[in-house]
């Protein structure tokens, strides 16, 4: 594997949990995987699975979606959905043989700002391991 | 009393009694191998009605699709097993109102392909059919053709658990309730089966025949956004080509869409001028939509959609701590 290789991983953050969570980070100064490429949306249940497929399909190694802890949704019940559909893109991702790895979904809390910088890194280096997204060489859009 | 004998009389006295504004039915097509949607209003046009193999038709799209039309009306509707699924489905989504619906049953033995037809016949033309029960008989320029019912029906219909209306005001005939059946598994199961690279290869080349006419989505009664994902230009989700990367976005993404909404119906398929399989995907989340969450789609009148039903202690495994 080639040894300068830096994923791209595309990040639907929540505005009132995960994104508030990734400031925090940057806020601390701490440390955290540059591979990630944030991206604001109003609830975690605002994505759409045209998002993560879009996102997949047009080269990013990695998808990553945060939204708030159960319960703790802004919109109250919107990570709860979020949550089922998320299952069911795995899943579908699974039995189409993409790789559903290369999708994750965590909640973050806007106190959490290590948490933040940890899944980053964490998450970054699974992807690493994997590669580059292989779709990047045969599907162009 | 035969079922289109029973349903015309129902029909009429609903019409007649002022139950209804309006029924929806089926009537014989132009072509033979397709009915027509009937619309009816007075007891005359209420002879037209039939109920055969020809029937495809999800009449509920009407509900959804013309909406406008069907406001403050009371309007019958029949229905096979799926279609009522999808009336209880446009209930649930709160697109109509149950006591603004009278849902009349139809003891359903499968509606045919079009396609299967035409492969049986060798693609001659088909001037004539008759529906015999067991056997179809279609005739035309030169021949004659008994043909086994199984052989020409839908996939969804071999498929098929719940052949006739859960949820009914009127049934015509004896309502079967749940039939199991075996054949619906085995071709997941074994497309399953296969390596993923495999699996994503033979996804790719049904996709690739797609010419994205949109009849699918467009037959589809639970396809009914105002503006589609695919019609979106601002920011445009997907290019408007044959490409197949365009054509597995199209795919998947309504796949998902229906996810625990597609009541098997198999419009879409039907409807499908390059013979896609596009049932076999939404079987599968189907599956996984009654395993993961414990619900049919349009079964339970008292239900609430899975995708808009949440459980707060559900299986979270695939999250990130
Ligand atoms: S996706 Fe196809 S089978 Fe499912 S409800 Fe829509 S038309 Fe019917
Ligand atoms: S494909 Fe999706 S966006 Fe388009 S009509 Fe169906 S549900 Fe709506
Ligand atoms: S009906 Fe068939 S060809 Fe047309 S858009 Fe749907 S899958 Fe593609
Ligand atoms: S607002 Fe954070 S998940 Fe809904």
């Amino acid at each position: 594997m080639n040894k300068e290789f830096t994923p791209r991983i595309t990040s639907f953050l929540c505005k009132w949990c995960s994104y508030t969570g990734a400031d925090l980070a940057g806020t601390s100064r701490l440390q955290y995987s540059t591979s990630i490429i944030p991206l604001q949306v109003m609830c975690s249940s605002r994505v759409d699975p045209v998002f993560l497929l879009k996102a997949y399909l047009s080269g990013s190694d990695g998808v990553l979606m945060g939204g708030c802890h159960p319960g703790d949704c802004h919109y109250e019940t919107g990570n709860y959905h979020t949550r089922r559909r998320f299952a069911l893109v795995k899943e579908v991702f699974d039995s189409l043989g993409l790789e559903s790895a290369r999708l994750k979904l965590s909640w973050i809390s806007a106190s959490e700002g290590p948490k933040f910088a940890r899944v980053a890194n964490e998450y970054t280096e699974e992807i690493r391991k994997l590669g580059e997204n292989p779709t990047r060489k045969s599907i162009f859009l | 009393m035969n079922t289109t004998d029973n349903l015309r009389k129902t029909i009429k006295t609903l019409i007649s009694e002022k139950k209804v504004d309006l029924f929806l039915g089926w009537e014989k097509g132009s072509l033979p191998l397709s009915a027509t949607p009937l619309f009816v209003t007075t007891g005359e046009q209420a002879e037209r009605a039939i109920f055969d193999v020809t029937c495809g038709n999800n009449l509920s799209i009407y509900f959804t699709k013309d909406k406008k039309q069907y406001a403050n009306k009371k309007v019958g509707i029949a229905v096979k097993g799926c279609d009522a699924r999808s009336v209880v489905l446009n209930i649930l989504e709160k697109q109509i109102k149950r006591e603004d619906v009278v849902i009349v049953g139809v003891p359903c033995n499968g509606v045919l392909d079009k396609k299967k037809v035409l492969a049986a016949t060798e693609g001659r033309e088909v001037l004539e059919l008759v529906d015999n029960g067991d056997t179809v008989t279609v005739k035309g320029k030169g021949f004659e053709l008994s043909l086994n019912r199984q052989e020409i029906l839908s996939s969804s219909c071999l498929a098929c658990i719940y052949p006739d209306a859960q949820e009914y005001d009127f049934f015509m005939g004896e309502a079967r309730g749940e039939v199991p059946n075996e054949e619906r598994v085995k071709e997941i199961i074994d497309f399953q089966n296969l390596p993923d690279s495999d699996r994503w290869e033979q996804t790719r080349a049904e996709y690739q025949k797609c010419i994205r006419c949109y009849a699918c989505r467009n037959v589809c009664p639970s396809c009914y956004c105002n503006v589609c994902f695919v019609d979106q230009n601002d920011p445009k989700w997907i290019g408007s080509t044959c490409e197949y990367t365009d054509s597995v976005i199209f795919h998947v993404i309504r796949n998902l869409h229906v996810a625990g909404r597609c009541v098997e119906c198999g419009a879409c398929e039907r409807a499908c001028p390059m013979d896609i399989n596009l049932l076999m995907m939404n079987r599968k989340v189907a599956m996984e939509v009654k395993d993961r969450f414990g619900d049919v789609a349009g079964l339970d009148i008292n239900g609430k959609p899975a995708m808009s039903d949440f459980k707060e202690d559900e299986k979270q495994k695939f999250i990130m701590g």
